[in-house]
């Protein structure tokens, strides 16, 4: 390396000692991280744990009332289902996409709804979703004009099952942007190769196409249950509340609407974290296994 | 290509069903938001909003806050992602993990740590810049992505080399030679806060800000058709923050957003 090239004696970046500048540059980064990221975490944690007389799992302990076991398993109901519908649609209308005869344009119009899809979320999605399903919904009123009487069926949209309509939004546009590239890489000679030796389109998915994309599938299936895990505006805005879902109950807890204590508030939020550490581990994990696969 | 010949009707059905899943709810919001009662339809709820103060005040606020949040997120990366990738390579894998941690605490358990955490002084949380704080930690991850593709596109101790030589000062280098070799990259990642932050809901509704969105819910409550109209107006934010990034970056598809 030719690090001379700068003028004797001076001090650039590529000859000095890295110490000082390394204080300079990065620092300030890490800093930000730590007091607004970090600390907040830990504060947290140390808010769950602490009664007051030293530490305590009383609050912890709390997560195990009706309420907030409600409220998890709601959560993670609905982030589950959710994601499966991201995940089969999704991937369904990727592979659509990408197959052969189908229209010049539609391949790029796809991928940029998908990214203003995957972007419109919060409260805006959800009064479009009131605007077209609620109960004076412009659906549900031509439903009704024909005879029938959605909500008569029992549906709702703040429920479970309707918030799944909603989710799939912006879960079916994640889906087809993170399936795409693992679509592309099966190479067409391994399903030519699979046909000059007789397999059928379902023996080919079955043996070949599927095992491959298998850890895709499964590391695309995580990120969408993390992201219909962590989701808060959407849900909040139809259902103001009445739909049991952790984070609800976190932003009740923290604007003082409920009885549960701001320790129990603070156990919520560490439990959540818990799930969305263990939620992306494992998309590490597989993610790897993908990336090593992908290499060989 | 051989071996495919079956007809491709299939693909082409499932693929309609999809759209119009997509579809029908924009139609079905443009038409609420026209709506006037009974079967009257007209621009009344359009006509109603852009009278109200509160609608430019919010919308004026979460965008100051955007730029803001821009500003301050390239300043600590920027300098940091720079110095990782010309000198301490090792620091890498720590800032590779540290830029998906805003994905492991949700924003709302972040705003609970938050509000645990500081409760003072008041020129700090009691103004709306403070939502600047929890914004950049949003973008993080998406910024960090953008700087760390452009900055390898780079042959970084290269142009270092050829700067110093002619006496070049570090912030010199940074702003004459980094930030210019970087600009598609820094466009698409504040094309992308914009996107976030416009649209951001979870800190501005806890700590009682009336940001655009706050205000979209406040006025959801009362007038839905007026609701429907700023959704659609939201959406037309979303749709062209999200061209600008295509455009300027190489199609890459980026995933953000308050959900």
């Amino acid at each position: 390396m030719n690090r001379g090239a700068a003028r004797p004696g001076s001090a650039g970046l590529l000859a000095r000692p890295g110490g000082a500048l390394t204080l300079l540059f990065v620092w300030p980064f890490l800093l930000y991280v730590c007091a607004f990221l970090i600390l907040p975490t830990l504060m947290l944690l140390a808010t769950a744990f602490r009664g007051g007389h030293g530490a305590t799992w009383h609050y912890v302990g709390e997560l195990g009332q009706t309420q907030t076991l409600i409220a998890f398993r709601n959560s993670i109901e609905l982030s589950a289902v959710s994601a499966l519908a991201g995940l089969v649609i999704g991937g369904l209308a990727a592979y659509f996409v990408l197959r052969p005869g189908m229209p010049g344009g539609l391949r790029s119009l796809v991928t940029t709804f998908s990214a203003v899809a995957a972007n419109f979320a919060g409260v805006p999605l959800a009064f479009a979703f009131i605007a077209t399903l609620g109960s004076l919904g412009v659906i549900t009123v031509w439903l009704k004009s024909i005879g029938v009487d959605l909500y008569a069926t029992g549906f709702r949209l703040y429920s479970i099952s309707g918030l799944v309509i909603v989710y799939a939004y912006f879960q079916v546009p994640l889906m087809i942007i993170v399936i795409t590239p693992a679509l592309q890489a099966l190479r067409s000679e391994w399903r030519e190769a699979a046909e000059n030796l007789g397999a059928s389109s379902a023996d080919y998915w079955r043996h070949v196409g599927l095992p491959i994309l298998l850890p895709s599938l499964l590391s695309a299936y995580i990120l969408l249950f993390g992201n219909a895990f962590s989701a808060y505006a959407t849900p909040y805005a139809i259902s103001s509340g009445i739909v049991a879902l952790v984070p609800v109950e976190i932003s009740n807890v923290l604007s003082g609407n409920v009885m549960l204590s701001r320790q129990t508030g603070a156990a919520l939020a560490f439990g959540m974290i818990i799930v969305m550490v263990v939620v992306m581990a494992l998309y590490a994990l597989i993610s790897r296994r993908v990336a090593r696969w992908s290499r060989r | 290509m051989k071996g495919r010949r079956r007809s491709a009707a299939g693909p082409k059905i499932g693929l309609t069903l999809i759209g119009l899943y997509f579809l029908v709810p924009l139609v079905s919001t443009g038409a609420f938001s026209l709506w006037e009662g009974g079967n009257r339809y007209g621009f009344r709820a359009y006509l109603a909003l852009i009278h109200q103060a509160e609608l430019w005040q919010s919308l004026g606020l979460s965008l100051r806050l955007a730029l803001e949040t821009i500003l301050v997120g390239l300043v600590i990366l920027v300098p940091a992602v720079f110095w990782v990738n010309l000198r301490v390579p090792r620091l890498r894998p720590v800032f590779d993990f540290v830029s998906v941690l805003p994905f492991v605490v949700p924003p709302i358990a972040l705003v609970a740590g938050l509000t645990a955490l500081y409760r003072g002084p008041s020129w700090f949380v009691g103004t709306a810049n403070y939502l600047v704080v929890p914004y950049v930690i949003l973008a993080l991850p998406y910024t960090y992505r953008a700087l760390e593709v452009g900055m390898r596109a780079l042959d970084l101790r290269t142009l270092t080399e050829a700067a110093e030589s002619v006496g070049a000062g570090w912030l010199t280098i940074m702003f004459r030679v980094i930030v210019p070799n970087l600009s598609t990259a820094l466009i698409g990642a504040a094309l992308l806060t914009i996107a976030i932050v416009m649209g951001e809901f979870t800190f501005a509704n806890i700590l009682l800000f009336n940001t655009f969105a706050v205000y979209i819910n406040y006025v959801g409550q009362t007038a839905t058709t007026e609701a429907a109209a700023l959704t659609l107006l939201s959406f037309l934010i979303t749709w062209l923050a999200m061209l600008g990034v295509l455009l300027t970056g190489r199609g890459q598809a980026q995933i953000g957003g308050a959900r």
